[in-house]
């Protein structure tokens, strides 16, 4: 399982000329091992594409190196790197049935026929797609074309599997399905995987370890839990959590026993100096401006807590989502049962310190997490 | 707007009725006057009642040409045959040529590659006069000139630029990742090319290919200007009808008939592929 599959080391890509053109991936450096799966997450034009299809071999990398089983790839055409690919676009070829769409990925690695039809009959029934194996791509729907071209990625024996939103035109009952059934698939048979998505339940769902990128730039790399609990930077934080975390930038002021927060329209945070840790109170002392974050579902309402006013109630079905006007901004707060709070009702709200994530005012970089402020 | 009422329908009818005379009739004419002798051609007024003759087509097609000054030799056949062959060949040559350097020029942007298209599409800008008379020179130096070669190689400068750029819109509308979801599976770029890319581009390569034959085939300046009468195209061809005894109106409408029918037949045949052509964006994957 140690064994790396991949390793990208110091990547840029330039669109246009080096150094110059559009830079859409920064300086990339991440390894993925064999067997894990890894999810690209970011919102479009972050580079997650850019990434991966750099690794496929469809994009020059203007710089770094980029290895596969140890070998130095970034220079060989796509057939020399043993990868398979399913596209977003679906890609697949218009004059083949989806059957001879998903066997023709089999063609080079010259199987008999009964291996291969064995094969995708099994992909078939894996991805629901049996009913429809002797239609033509234009006469099938988007949902249907995209399983029969993560059906055709999966069927290869390639050292990396690249997913690109693998399952964004699918309806949702079928999207939960597939994505279990798809995880043991892969696990079940060893391979390694890259998925790219904007949707974070897919990749929390699928990976053993998600990549978040913005702007060109790796911002975290880690496990869900992790990203969740610990997110590196301001941009983590709020990118991943639905609903997203809740910020408010605050002035830090604080005297021997007490740390406190000054937010906006004179809303005061005040905490035991005990409720930190000693190096964490000390960087926070060192600075003036710093943003706090507080996820929804960690907000309690509490009679003697800091005054904020209802301004939505809504019932989901499983949760309420209550959100409210909270120091010139907006708190969300998510309970699990139903309440009747009215419009413009004024409620006290309790940030716990074991629930607070503290960011620098700056560069939005994590200074604490809840669990280590105590 | 739904229903269409009668004298909508009825003026509707009358208006294409007048489209399809206006541009059928020279050529039904022409069908009646290769089936005349020059007398009832002539005849005032004109008369589509008369006895059909195919003298005119065995004329043609024997070469020897009777008129009230004594016979004389035509080679219309020969220039027929010089048509298909220069058309032929200089359509097959562009295709080898141009497709690639479409598919290049759809698939690779380079530095300069743009400028590289436009020149040559520049190609068709320039009036075929204005580059004949140097070109008749370079040719005579190079020894070019009356050889069937050098036809076909300023033929190029008519089908090259029409495929390149016809066929280049149709790599440019097959997504690029189709070919990739190919490569990815463990083929070359050229296997990628041949497999996926020409048979999704085909019918846009038929109808360029048509297009750039009736261009080929309907050619007169060059031909006229750089062929000596063995190597002519029935375009040429037909100026030797115009004699020293008058003009042979029957011949001529017989041979348009004979010259006009290879590029009916060749877009007749094609027609399927020019319609599939033209709706390859609605189907593509």
């Amino acid at each position: 399982m140690s064994e790396t599959a991949l390793f990208i080391k110091g990547v840029d890509k330039f669109y246009g000329p080096i150094d110059h053109g559009v830079h859409a991936v920064k300086q990339l450096s991440m390894d993925v091992k064999k067997g894990e799966i890894i999810a690209l997450l970011g919102s479009s034009g972050c580079g997650k594409t850019s990434t991966l299809r750099m690794v496929a071999g469809f994009e020059p990398v203007s710089r770094g190196t980029i290895s596969l089983k140890g070998r130095e790839v970034q220079t060989f055409p796509p057939v020399k790197r043993n990868v398979a690919m399913a596209f977003e676009g679906y890609s697949l070829y218009p004059p083949l049935t989806v059957r001879e769409n998903i066997a023709f990925a089999l063609k080079a690695s010259r199987l008999s026929q009964s291996v291969v039809d064995e094969k995708v009959a099994s992909i078939a029934k894996l991805l629901e797609i049996g009913d429809i194996m002797g239609r033509y791509p234009s006469s099938i729907s988007g949902g249907q074309q995209q399983r029969a071209s993560l059906g055709r990625a999966l069927i290869r024996d390639a050292d990396l599997h690249l997913l690109d939103e693998p399952m964004g035109q699918l309806e949702p009952q079928l999207r939960a399905l597939l994505r279990g059934r798809i995880k043991h698939f892969i696990k079940e048979r060893g391979l390694t995987a890259i998925l790219v998505t904007h949707d974070q339940t897919e990749a929390n769902a699928l990976a053993d370890r998600i990549a978040v990128m913005e702007g060109g730039v790796l911002q975290q790399f880690d496990t869900p839990q992790m990203i969740k609990e610990r997110p590196a930077n301001l941009f983590t934080g709020t990118f991943v959590g639905e609903p997203p975390m809740n910020v408010f930038s605050a002035g830090i002021s604080g005297s021997g026993d007490t740390v406190s927060f000054g937010l906006n329209e004179g809303v005061k945070l005040d905490y035991k100096a005990s409720d930190f840790s000693h190096e964490v109170r000390a960087e926070l002392m060192k600075r003036s401006k710093v943003v706090l974050g507080i996820r929804p579902y960690a907000v309690r309402r509490s009679e003697g807590g800091v005054g904020a006013k209802v301004a939505v109630n809504q019932w989901l079905g499983d949760q309420t989502h209550i959100a409210t006007d909270f120091a010139g901004g907006t708190m969300v707060l998510v309970e699990h049962d139903r309440t009747n709070l009215a419009i413009g009702e004024n409620v006290g709200i309790r940030l716990d310190p074991s629930s607070l994530h503290v960011f620098d005012g700056d560069s939005g970089k994590a200074i604490s997490h809840g669990q280590e402020l105590a | 707007m739904e229903t269409t009422s009668t004298l909508e329908k009825t003026l509707r009818l009358i208006a294409l009725t007048l489209v399809v005379i206006f541009f059928m009739f020279p050529i039904f004419w022409i069908l009646l006057m290769s089936f005349q002798t020059n007398e009832t051609i002539l005849a005032i007024p004109p008369s589509v009642i008369f006895t059909p003759t195919l003298s005119n087509y065995a004329a043609l097609i024997t070469g020897k040409l009777t008129t009230a000054a004594g016979t004389l030799d035509i080679a219309f056949m020969r220039n027929l045959m010089n048509s298909i062959f220069l058309s032929v060949t200089s359509v097959a040559i562009s295709l080898v040529l141009g497709v690639p350097a479409a598919y290049a020029f759809a698939r690779h942007k380079f530095k300069g590659s743009e400028d590289i298209a436009f020149t040559l599409l520049s190609f068709r800008f320039a009036p075929p006069l204005l580059v004949l008379l140097p070109l008749t020179q370079y040719f005579q130096w190079l020894g070019l000139s009356d050889t069937y070669f050098g036809l076909i190689w300023v033929y190029q400068l008519i089908c090259l630029p029409l495929i390149l750029w016809i066929v280049r819109g149709y790599f440019e509308d097959i997504s690029a990742d189709v070919e990739y979801a190919y490569r990815i599976a463990g083929h070359s770029w050229f296997a990628t090319f041949r497999k996926i890319a020409l048979p999704l581009a085909g019918p846009g390569i038929a109808a360029a290919g048509l297009l750039a034959f009736i261009f080929a085939w309907n050619n007169f300046v060059f031909a006229l200007v750089l062929a000596s009468a063995d190597k002519q195209p029935v375009t040429v061809g037909a100026l030797a009808f115009v004699t020293s005894s008058g003009i042979q109106y029957g011949q001529i409408a017989s041979a348009i008939v004979l010259s006009v029918t290879p590029t009916l037949a060749l877009a007749l045949y094609a027609q399927r592929y020019l319609v599939e052509g033209l709706s390859l964006g609605a189907v593509k994957g």
